[in-house]
């Protein structure tokens, strides 16, 4: 008789079914990561290594605590009165939780793109220009803008119409625009929230393949919903799953061969077979 | 067990039962093709033409078997997006129908060869030939049977048990062979009803061989490895 599907949805994954490098360095690393709001634990325990240049899903029913686990790598919970955030988590040689640490340098460092597309009611220049600026460039900013948005795969769209609102485009056009906003200041890692989820086929398709270019120079952490997109953009999937007590917690982290292809945790079977979520 | 079955979302159970439908769909098949390579073989023995024209018109009922399972696959993955065990297990029966078609085939091959013999008798008592050929369906039995359980242990033990049997089917194979060989030897107007049973003897050892390809599915089914014969190739790199 298999084990009872409850039991085992409020365990975390054994040690062998979540990958660890051993000969890659990662760019961060987390410990024992737990996350409580108002007291209540939302994640537990999470340990997982992100390789430099990778691309790497995070995945699981809806609740698991994967934004969470998401915005606790660039300290985006510091800004919820009520999160309480417990273990590390490595960058650059450094725990991010650190007391000397500057939660806004390492916003510019570690990027994030959240699931709407969200640019300030500013033109497309200066929505780019924002970060730059406040790091004090003011050279060669209109280089840094078009770079940006070349990066971003939507300077040909917008290049005769930068002097425009960042609202007045496209949905799929403004999520870019967001990611030109995150790669200005030049991150190291690009945290990205579900970005393609209220976006066309089309849209999606663009964000996609802007995703597999930028992973040759940026690393990129990834909340989706939609496992045949995980298994098209990311080199590995981590699982996240809650149980009863809903508490948010990592079952398998793996290649995304292992995790779509051969799960070794019964549960991330169940999940991408889509037998719960 | 209950609460099992509370959190299988609705459109899932629609596939389990597509996923079992499949699996009736290949072991219906397995049938035809057991049942065809039997007929073959025991009209050979009986020069019975009409039996072997029988296996013949009925290899389109085998073929069309194999479409239907195809379609099946296909329509499930486009549907579907199959992820995991279930993407493997539709691979799998995907492969498999294929195997069966051409143990189908080789059957169908018996029967065409048993109709140019004509009326003669065999050269020899067909003794060994029908042996390889029982040998040869009780391995395709057991293959089936290794990808029905989908249980990892099963498969690797019934592997192990079936390459032995194979050994033994090709050691049968090389007698069977080296009989023909000196009976041509003896007299070379020997030489065209030998060619007959030879070729009849490889069609069945082929049924053999397509046998282990239906274990090493059902072990990438049951496991996720990918094997054929000696070969084994390793997961994506990290």
């Amino acid at each position: 008789m298999p084990p009872n599907q409850a039991d085992l949805l409020s365990q975390a994954g054994s040690a062998e079914n979540i990958l660890r490098f051993d000969t890659t360095e990662p760019i961060l690393e987390s410990h024992n990561l737990s996350v409580a709001y108002n007291g209540n634990t939302a994640i537990s325990d999470v340990s997982i290594q992100v390789p430099k240049n990778s691309v790497v899903s995070l995945i699981g029913p809806s609740g698991c605590g994967k934004s969470t686990l998401l915005r606790c790598f660039n300290r985006m919970n510091d800004l919820i009165a009520t999160a309480e955030v417990k273990g590390t988590v490595n960058f650059a040689g450094q725990n991010i939780y650190d007391n000397d640490i500057d939660p806004t340098e390492i916003r510019f460092r570690i990027g994030m793109v959240f699931q709407r597309p969200n640019p300030f009611p500013k033109s497309i220049y200066e929505n780019v220009a924002f970060g730059p600026r406040i790091n004090g460039i003011t050279d060669d900013l209109d280089e840094v803008v078009e770079n940006s948005l070349r990066r971003a795969a939507v300077w040909e769209e917008v290049k005769d119409r930068l002097n425009e609102s960042g609202l007045s485009v496209s949905g799929g056009q403004q999520q870019r625009i967001c990611i030109a906003r995150a790669l200005a200041v030049n991150p190291e890692i690009v945290l990205m929230d579900e970005p393609a989820s209220s976006l066309d086929p089309i849209s999606t398709q663009a964000i996609e393949q802007l995703i597999q270019e930028l992973s040759n120079e940026v690393t990129i952490i990834i909340v989706t919903h939609n496992m045949q997109q995980a298994t098209r953009i990311s080199d590995y999937a981590a699982v996240m799953m809650a149980g009863e007590e809903r508490i948010g917690r990592m079952i398998e982290y793996g290649t995304n061969e292992q995790v779509f292809g051969n799960p070794k945790d019964e549960r991330t079977e169940a999940y991408v077979t889509g037998r719960i979520g | 067990m209950s609460e099992q079955k509370n959190i299988i979302p609705l459109g899932r159970q629609d596939f389990d039962r597509d996923l079992g439908k499949l699996e009736a769909e290949l072991i219906l098949m397995s049938g035809l093709v057991e049942q065809a390579i039997f007929n073959a073989l025991n009209a050979l023995k009986s020069r019975d033409i009409e039996k072997s024209q029988k296996v013949i018109d009925e290899d389109d009922n085998i073929d069309q078997a194999e479409l239907e399972i195809e379609r099946t696959c296909i329509e499930l993955i486009r549907r579907e997006a199959p992820m995991a065990g279930d993407l493997r297990r539709i691979v799998a029966s995907l492969h498999i129908a294929g195997e069966l078609e051409r143990i189908g085939d080789y059957a169908e091959g018996i029967a065409k060869i048993s109709i140019t013999m004509g009326g003669q008798p065999p050269l020899k008592e067909l003794i060994d030939i029908p042996r390889m050929g029982d040998m040869a369906v009780r391995m395709l039995k057991r293959s089936l049977e290794a990808f029905i359980s989908r249980d990892a242990d099963l498969v690797r033990t019934l592997s192990v048990e079936l390459e032995k049997e194979d050994d033994e089917v090709d050691d049968l194979y090389a007698k069977v062979q080296g009989d023909l060989l000196e009976l041509v030897k003896a007299d070379p107007e020997n030489a065209e009803p030998a060619t007959y049973l030879m070729r009849v003897a490889h069609n069945v050892e082929r049924v053999a061989d397509r046998a282990m390809n239906i274990v090493e599915r059902a072990l990438y089914q049951a496991t996720g490895e990918l094997v054929s014969g000696s070969t084994q190739i390793e997961p994506l790199a990290e």
